[in-house]
């Protein structure tokens, strides 16, 4: 089979011209042509934001949910129809604001899902007001006096809670990018990919530019070595390394179910006729 | 002829324990029972006390008398001497409390020194057991096989047990040997022992409902303990959310994906998923969502009843969009109806709310087996070839309802939903004319469900004078009360609702002209159901009976409100 990444593009995209989503899109759409997935095989959940958009513009079958949910349906999903490749896509606030308490369960969880975070530090649907991973200091319409309480670290977090795979990339370093995304779709568990991006709009600061004189590729000799990934996902400032910290895979929610070896449970024949054994516990 | 029992103690004295063996083993025999639990929000300590109730047929209520009392501590004695019968009997520990001296109706057994003797202070329990059975005439061998078949495995502890039961037989029998006359055994067949929660539980099983997330609140709780329990042995995920909002979600994702799918609460807990329930209305995704009310506002009476969400679930999520409620009367119809909730939620791809309430999940009655070859499950998807090519997730059509596939299902044919307004396809748009078009394939479903809903259950005199109007969990002492009204000379129906919303109109609209008097009795405290009723019909229901102190109805207060009315 060849599939082509312009076969998985669709829809008019409404997203500002310069916006990092361009790339990202277009990344996400080779990664799923180099791997060769049928579109028909894939389902993109999402929440609200720019972000959120993509399963608007990406041929895939999409959830494009509440702010802040996307997480719960795909792990529902994963449950019902363990065949399909589920992938999450969403921004900061989004991923880490709205859906914290899903962010932190889900990683315990460890559902087979790739979740692709646009992390612009930034609200951009809303026009500019301060996300949970903006730099102290930045001012806003709401943050009248610059951001005043630390940003959440998403890959320091999600490596403490156990996360088996931590990865970023920049929306400037598409190829990075796209290999990213294809390893994180591979990987059997939850892979957190944080994709930095501009927000030409609203993000005055992490501007293309900022981002692109600071990212840098360190050597990683070993994915298994929690304190190093740990040290460069607290790397942030004048240079901002960039690649997958952490790689490890572990039980994941789909193999704790005994009940889902075997075919989907959405193509298991059932007939309520002969479940009336049911009841002989309540003789 | 009828026998009540209730037992009390301190939470964690294992009064459930005993009314279980007790009650499961009075099915056995060919009694009709009905067992409810009156609770604390403690573990341990405070007091508890479960009521059983033996009547010819089944009882559909309780009652306050109380024949046989079980005071596993000195305040359950005085709490409940008032509803003692002249022939009461009360059985107690002389070793941890005395009853006052001029109470002659004690049945003093050492029911912790017996236990321990039999091999362990635990089965103190099974002692009293043992103390009730012989007051109540009836012999220990029921209880044995029963005890057989809960311990078979475990070395030793049904010989234990079985000693235990015997000893407390042995030291009632001096007192009291069958001082009570139990009413006649019914003669039809085998009898389930079941409460309103493990019905519900059993019914989402048998409706293939294969994944269930919820986040654990009382009391609704019993519905994802039955359908834990069963996910090693049948096709079902049970997943325990970090909290409401994700329950609903991760709901939505597995219906979405293809299987039918629950979620269950209390009304707290609804409060978090209402976003969610919105989303299902608007991405016309089944689901099905239990919930068990309990008082509120906020945490309200955590163990208590209370038909106080009805509004709420009615009109909960914001913005417009077609939903059924339906809700649990009688164990024996809620098995049906929640197989119907979901058929509904499948046919006209919306949420479907089963309002049920702490005292039906609660309540244990014997009931006939059920019929499981007349549970629908239909998920109503279209086939190959009953689609149009590409496909669009919500293409117009007659009455609403759109041909639903499975994402993954069909090679080249991609399913899209979306939260926000959405064309055919399921794509973000701003267009006033697309929207004014989805807003009404939306809202016809409606007229859908309004279609198959079930007028109220007529009960009682043809030709009434008054009639009661109810709802839910008060089926059964509504029933009662039209019983001992027709009794006293009063022409008496109840005409009760099991599908709520949208209100089936037409008995009603038929009878209510009919009769001198009307009721509407709730358990709650501004007559929701009645305000319904009059929004829907611009009918007025004559008058409100209504409860709102946490506990259940009980018959006698019912017929004492009309009586003293009229």
């Amino acid at each position: 089979m060849t599939c082509k990444a312009e076969d998985y593009l669709t829809g008019k995209t409404a997203w500002c011209p310069g916006c990092g989503n361009f790339a990202i899109r277009k990344a996400l759409a080779e990664a799923l042509a180099e791997l060769e997935i049928p579109s028909h095989e894939i389902i993109i959940f999402s929440g609200i934001g720019q972000a959120a958009k993509m399963p608007h513009y990406i041929k895939t079958n999409g959830f494009n949910g509440l702010h802040g949910r996307a997480l719960p349906p795909a792990v529902g999903s994963r449950a019902a129809n363990k065949e399909l490749k589920v992938i999450v896509e969403s921004g900061d606030g989004d991923s880490y604001g709205e859906g914290g308490n899903h962010f932190i369960h889900n990683i315990r969880r460890n559902p087979d899902i790739a979740h692709f975070v646009h992390n612009n530090q930034v609200y951009g649907l809303t026009k500019g007001q301060a996300s949970p991973t903006s730099d102290p200091g930045m001012q806003t319409g709401v943050q009248v006096t610059g951001v005043s309480i630390p940003p959440l670290n998403p890959l320091s977090l999600a490596l403490t809670m156990g996360s088996g795979f931590i990865a970023r990339s920049f929306s400037g370093e598409k190829e990075h990018l796209k290999e990213t995304m294809k390893e994180a779709i591979n990987f059997p568990g939850y892979a957190l990919v944080d994709i930095l991006q501009p927000c030409v709009s609203f993000n005055k600061v992490n501007t293309f530019g900022w981002y692109k004189q600071r990212v840098y590729y360190p050597e990683i000799e070993d994915h298994y070595d929690w304190n190093n990934a740990m040290a460069l996902t607290r790397q942030w400032g004048d240079r901002i390394p960039l690649g997958i910290f952490y790689k490890s895979p572990r039980m994941t929610f789909e193999s704790s179910q005994l009940v889902l070896e075997g075919e989907p449970l959405v193509r298991r024949p059932f007939d309520p006729s002969r479940m009336a054994s049911l009841q002989d516990e309540f003789y | 002829m009828e026998l009540n029992l209730l037992i009390g103690g301190a939470a964690g004295q294992g009064m459930e324990t005993i009314m279980n063996l007790l009650g499961k083993s009075l099915v056995r025999e060919g009694f009709g029972i009905i067992y409810s639990k009156d609770y604390m929000s403690r573990v341990r300590g405070g007091h508890n006390f479960s009521r059983l109730r033996i009547a010819p047929g089944t009882p559909w209520s309780n009652v306050e008398t109380v024949d046989i009392l079980v005071a596993l501590n000195e305040e359950t004695y005085f709490l409940h001497r008032e509803n003692l019968a002249p022939s009461a009997r009360i059985i107690y520990d002389p070793q941890d409390f005395n009853l006052p001296e001029q109470e002659s109706r004690g049945v003093p057994v050492e029911l912790k020194s017996l236990a321990e003797e039999a091999g362990g202070k635990v089965m103190a329990n099974t002692v009293a057991v043992g103390a009730l059975l012989v007051l109540m005439g009836l012999e220990t061998n029921t209880v044995e096989s029963l005890l057989e078949d809960t311990f078979a495995g475990k070395e030793g502890a049904v010989e234990k047990n079985i000693a235990a039961l015997q000893s407390g037989y042995d030291a009632a029998a001096s007192y009291c040997s069958a001082c009570f006359t139990l009413p006649p055994r019914n003669e039809s067949g085998k009898k389930l022992f079941i409460d309103g929660n493990q019905v519900l539980g059993m019914s989402a099983l048998a409706s293939g409902c294969r994944f269930l997330s919820a986040y654990p609140m009382t009391p609704s709780t019993g519905v994802m303990n039955y359908l834990a329990a069963k996910s090693t042995d049948y096709p079902l995920v049970v997943e325990q959310a970090e909290d409401e909002v994700a329950a609903i979600n991760m709901a939505l994702g597995a219906a979405y994906t293809g299987v039918r799918s629950l979620t269950c609460t209390s009304g707290g807990g609804f409060s978090l998923m209402v976003e969610g329930l919105s989303l299902a209305g608007m991405t016309e995704t089944p689901l099905v969502i239990i919930v068990a009310m309990r008082p509120g506002p906020a945490t309200g009476f955590p163990t208590r009843t209370e038909q106080g969400d009805l509004n709420f679930v009615i009109h909960g999520g914001h913005g417009e969009f077609p939903r059924a409620v339906l809700s649990a009367t009688s164990q024996e119809d809620a098995f049906y109806r929640l197989n119907k909730a979901f058929a509904l939620a499948d046919r006209y791809q919306t949420p479907v709310i089963f309002l049920s309430d702490q005292n039906f999940a609660d309540t244990h009655r014997s009931v006939e087996p059920f019929d499981f070859s007349r549970l629908n499950y239909d998920l109503a998807l279209a086939g190959e070839g009953e689609f149009e090519k590409p496909y669009k997730r919500y293409r117009a059509s007659k009455n609403g309802v759109s041909p639903r596939i499975l994402p993954g299902e069909h090679a080249g044919e991609v399913v899209l939903i979306d939260s926000d307004e959405h064309d055919e396809q399921g794509n973000i748009t701003e267009s006033a004319e697309v929207r004014r078009m989805m807003a009404e394939k939306r809202m016809r479903k409606l007229q859908g469900l309004a279609e198959e809903m079930d007028e109220p259950d007529l009960y009682g005199d043809p030709h009434p004078e008054v009639l009661l109007v109810g709802w839910g969990s008060n089926y059964g002492v509504l029933r009662e009360a039209v019983d001992a009204l027709s009794e006293a000379g009063i022409k008496t129906a109840m005409l009760h609702y099991s599908d709520i919303y949208p209100l089936p109109v037409q008995r009603l609209q038929e009878l209510l002209g009919e009769v001198k008097k009307s009721y509407c009795v709730e358990n709650n405290a501004t007559g929701q159901l009645a305000g319904l009723i009059r929004r829907e019909t611009g009918l007025q229901i004559g008058g409100l009976i209504l409860k709102y102190d946490g506990r259940p109805f009980l018959p006698r207060e019912i017929v004492e409100e009309v009586e003293n009315d009229l």
